[in-house]
């Protein structure tokens, strides 16, 4: 069954928010876990969405991409922007 | 007057080989006397800092630079590197310092324009250093600010029709060989099969959904000018599935030395006559190439593709008419378990633009599903690859096992066959047996 964009959007910020005092960012496979029955595609889909309302943003190593909530953790201006 | 004293990093000046300290030194000057003109908008005396924090990394013995960030162009979830200096009031011309990585053309065929065009425009809105090209063979801008960021991105992808190449958890930007654009050897059109994967997975490139990094490099020959082998965890390396052509008059010059061997190439001394049985006969790695009675023959069932009787005797020797590639999937650099080359997974595949390249797309698209849902964190599709075993990848994909999967028979006996794969099941006549074995 295709994922409901807007319920799937909410769980994910869902998860984001109570992990929010131990973690700030998340592994791709953090998210496909919260829906075993779908497909990655379709959390990848969910995400990008998150992504393009500015709610989530992408965190990158260079070598490694993670995910986490706009605002959450150490951000841009702690690193002198 | 330099910026900063560097003393350490004027010691790598010192070797014979061409140095990144001079060529840093060089921009720095260029950019503090500025003979054009230009508006810098990042700090001017960024590569002079750059040249700075690097010797005190020397001298500490440590890094000044802070991991990763969340800087990017909207949208994109790779193509950006945030890297920050931990020492901004010492270095303020690194404050920032994030990487740009720009896809490079199909067989990095530049124009002169093109590369005008992007060192203009890094110039302007970069520190003007660049790395021509990273390990992945994309182009790197080093070093600009966030602002910029935008502004770079619209420039390249409105003005210079071009676009971000991959970074983090993404397909990386795609790398071929010239191909058929300049080489006989060619069993494919790399540059065509590249450019297309690249438009087709656009979203792979751009927004990361992979465990790790994930690399395609396209070679149109076993030659392997891009290495794919080595540096793609998906490898399309151009083979023949017919036999190696053979013109035996032209063999018989080569002989004779009309034609010189190897293109001509070597021929800065003299190594003598050409002596096929020592040059080829003798190098061939399986042993299937014959010289007997003036003619050359090869047993092309065992062949092995390493090119070297073609490359020798280019004019007599020629690759099969029945083209196509093979897929080779695993290869990585150390981290865990330490280098690997890739691994044979499809043997021949046709490289078919009529149906827009399906069959390999199927491929492609079998293997990440595996690896999206089996890998792990961090994990290359190599290591996933070792740790539940090439068996598993080959049924994931859905193609059918094959000898030439095996490097060596009874090394590495991989397959474990199912109840299922097996004429008659396990099911047998324990009285048949008994027959035949005692207890």
């Amino acid at each position: 069954m295709p994922l409901d964009m807007e319920a799937a959007k909410a769980e994910i910020m869902k998860f984001c928010e109570q992990k929010s005092k131990s973690k700030s960012k998340f592994y791709f496979n953090d998210f496909t876990k919260l829906f075993p029955d779908a497909k990655a595609r379709e959390v990848k889909k969910v995400l990008t969405a998150l992504v393009q309302e500015e709610k989530m943003v992408f965190w990158s190593s260079g070598s490694t991409t993670m995910y986490g909530m706009a605002g959450a953790g150490k951000q841009a201006a702690a690193e002198g922007e | 007057m330099a910026k900063h004293k560097t003393p350490l990093l004027d010691q790598l000046e010192s070797g014979p080989w061409p140095s990144f300290v001079s060529d840093v030194k060089q921009e720095a000057e260029a950019r503090a006397k500025n003979e054009k003109g230009l508006d810098y908008q990042i700090p001017a005396d960024c590569p002079a800092d750059l040249l700075g924090v690097l010797e005190l990394s020397y001298t500490d013995g440590e890094t000044h630079w802070k991991h990763g960030g969340i800087v990017g162009v909207f949208g994109y979830g790779g193509g950006v590197i945030g890297r920050y200096c931990d020492q901004p009031e010492m270095f303020p011309g690194v404050a920032h310092f994030h990487t740009v990585r720009v896809a490079q053309p199909a067989g990095k065929f530049y124009t002169t324009k093109f590369l005008r065009d992007l060192c203009d425009l890094w110039d302007l809105r970069g520190s003007g250093l660049t790395n021509m090209h990273g390990s992945t063979g994309d182009i790197v801008l080093l070093g600009t600010q966030t602002p910029q960021l935008e502004e770079i991105f619209f420039e390249l992808t409105h003005n210079m029709n071009n676009d971000l190449g991959g970074s983090g958890s993404n397909l990386r930007t795609p790398a071929a060989c010239m191909g058929m654009s300049r080489c006989e050897y060619a069993c494919y059109d790399s540059q065509e099969l590249c450019y297309n994967l690249t438009q087709e997975y656009q979203d792979e490139l751009h927004r990361p959904a992979f465990p790790y990094k994930f690399k395609f490099k396209f070679d149109a020959c076993p030659n392997g000018c891009v290495a794919a082998i080595a540096r793609s965890d998906l490898s399309f390396i151009g083979t023949w599935r017919d036999n190696i052509k053979i013109d035996q008059e032209a063999v018989a010059a080569y002989v004779g030395g009309e034609i010189a061997p190897n293109a001509g190439a070597h021929a800065g001394r003299d190594w003598g006559k050409f002596d096929i049985v020592k040059e080829v006969v003798d190098l061939c790695p399986s042993g299937c190439f014959k010289y007997e009675g003036g003619k050359v023959a090869i047993d092309n069932k065992e062949c092995v593709r390493c090119m070297h009787c073609i490359n020798t005797m280019p004019q007599a020797l020629h690759i099969g008419d029945e083209r196509g590639c093979s897929i080779l999937c695993g290869a990585k650099a150390p981290i865990l378990d330490g280098p690997q080359m890739g691994s044979l997974l499809v043997p021949f595949i046709e490289v078919n633009k009529d149906d827009d390249f399906q069959a390999i797309k199927d491929v492609v698209e079998g293997v990440w599903d595996w690896w999206m849902e089996e890998g792990k964190n961090r994990e290359r599709i190599g290591e996933t690859m070792k740790r539940l075993g090439f068996a598993a990848l080959v049924k994931a994909v859905g193609i059918d096992f094959d000898p030439r999967q095996v490097q060596e028979p009874r090394h590495n006996p991989y397959i474990f066959w199912k109840a299922d794969e097996v004429d008659g099941d396990w099911d047998r006549d324990i009285n048949e047996y008994r027959k035949r074995h005692q207890r």
